[in-house]
């Protein structure tokens, strides 16, 4: 939920990364921080445990610059993934813009992924939010380890696409963000939706700003 | 079900409104700062002295604060705390709801006391919720829309900025 303040003429968004623990939420927050001109960015708040696994949040807010006479920021927000903190993980997501989803690509943590992306389906249906409506990325984090899953793999079990009910998008559309391949797809006369995805390796900070350029870009669109 | 949570849009004539509410509300409560922060954590409008802290972040702690209080109150059997206090030995805070979007929060020093800000609130509180109830009910298509032109420009910014 977007909020335009005319007063102090403001546009506010709020980004979320949501996934499963020791995903690389944090981790992507980091290098962004680290590597975006501190004139662009505000203080970066971690509410974490003494062995830093995140307890409430990761927060921070990044200035897009004036644009057309209206501030434009980004609130970036991280979730705790770890299972049992899901009354925290739902308050965050209160007033998403755009959500990107932080996937860990070791093969080991694929009930995990699939755990996290049921939990987020099921907390944003109970803030009355569609996720297949907003703003939504799929990042696959962690691509350099030897025992990451392969792409087709993940995005099976992550990404199969939604069906598109609403006729005026039911058309091949390519996916922007990667050449030579497509968002909307028929299958088997069903038309079918998926979410763009990016490869990452957060630690080196590779994708980190593509996930976040391609979710902040889908954000702006929303405003019209 | 909507896509997501509708945006809202804060008006001019609104944050007057407001300042007239929030600057007599700090008169008759000599309390130092009054600032409203919506429920997702974003800064809506600062009155009194300007604050020394970082206020983005300063909003998002209290938004959180403020969720994390309204599930514990449910977990009591409580629909919720209505508001809440913050005692420090100079500084003190008081968080009020404001018609369960958005959140008044009071900074005092001892030039105050918390019960001249409790009876104060009371009287401000629901002059905010007659404001934001306006606010919230009105036709979003009624705000001025963003300039044309913004998508394109916005989309540059990004690239410029993320493009490190």
């Amino acid at each position: 939920m977007s909020m335009i303040n005319y007063a102090s003429r403001e546009i506010n968004c709020k980004l979320v990364y949501y996934g499963p623990g020791l995903g690389g939420k944090t981790t992507n927050l980091e290098h962004v921080y680290n590597k975006i001109a501190p004139t662009a960015r505000g203080k970066m708040i971690s509410l974490a445990t003494e062995t830093e696994r995140t307890l409430f949040f990761d927060f921070l807010p990044v200035d897009l610059g004036t644009i057309r006479g209206f501030k434009v920021k980004f609130h970036l927000y991280t979730v705790p993934g770890q299972v049992y903190y899901n009354a925290s993980r739902k308050l965050i997501l209160k007033g998403v813009d755009g959500v990107v989803f932080v996937a860990d690509s070791q093969i080991e943590r694929m009930e995990a992924n699939i755990e996290a992306m049921q939990n987020l389906y099921d907390n944003m249906s109970q803030h009355g939010y569609d996720l297949t409506q907003i703003p939504f990325v799929i990042q696959y984090n962690k691509r350099d380890l030897p025992n990451a899953a392969p792409i087709t793999e993940l995005q099976a079990a992550l990404n199969p696409g939604w069906p598109v009910e609403d006729p005026q998008k039911q058309r091949v559309t390519a996916d922007p963000f990667r050449a030579g391949e497509f968002l909307v797809t028929e299958q088997d006369g069903q038309w079918v939706e998926r979410a763009p995805y990016f490869e990452a390796v957060a630690m080196t900070g590779e994708g980190v700003f593509d996930t976040l350029k391609a979710v902040s870009k889908l954000v702006v669109k929303t405003l019209g | 079900m909507s896509g997501g949570a509708s945006s809202w849009a804060f008006g001019e004539q609104d944050a007057r409104r407001i300042q007239v509410i929030l600057n007599q509300f700090l008169i008759d409560s000599n309390a130092r700062t009054a600032l409203i922060v919506d429920r997702t954590g974003q800064l809506v409008a600062t009155v009194g002295e300007p604050p020394v802290f970082d206020s983005t972040a300063f909003a998002t702690l209290t938004a959180a604060d403020f969720s994390a209080n309204d599930q514990l109150a449910r977990m009591l059997g409580e629909p919720e705390f209505g508001a809440l206090f913050h005692q420090g030995e100079r500084e003190s805070m008081y968080l009020a709801d404001v018609a369960r979007r958005v959140i008044l929060v009071v900074l005092f020093d001892n030039r105050s006391t918390l019960g001249l800000v409790k009876l104060r609130v009371r009287t401000a509180v629901p002059e905010l919720v007659k404001v934001f109830t306006e606010m919230f009910s009105r036709d979003a298509s009624a705000s001025p829309p963003v300039e044309k032109g913004i998508l394109g420009d916005a989309e540059d910014e990004i690239d410029k900025l993320f493009g490190v």
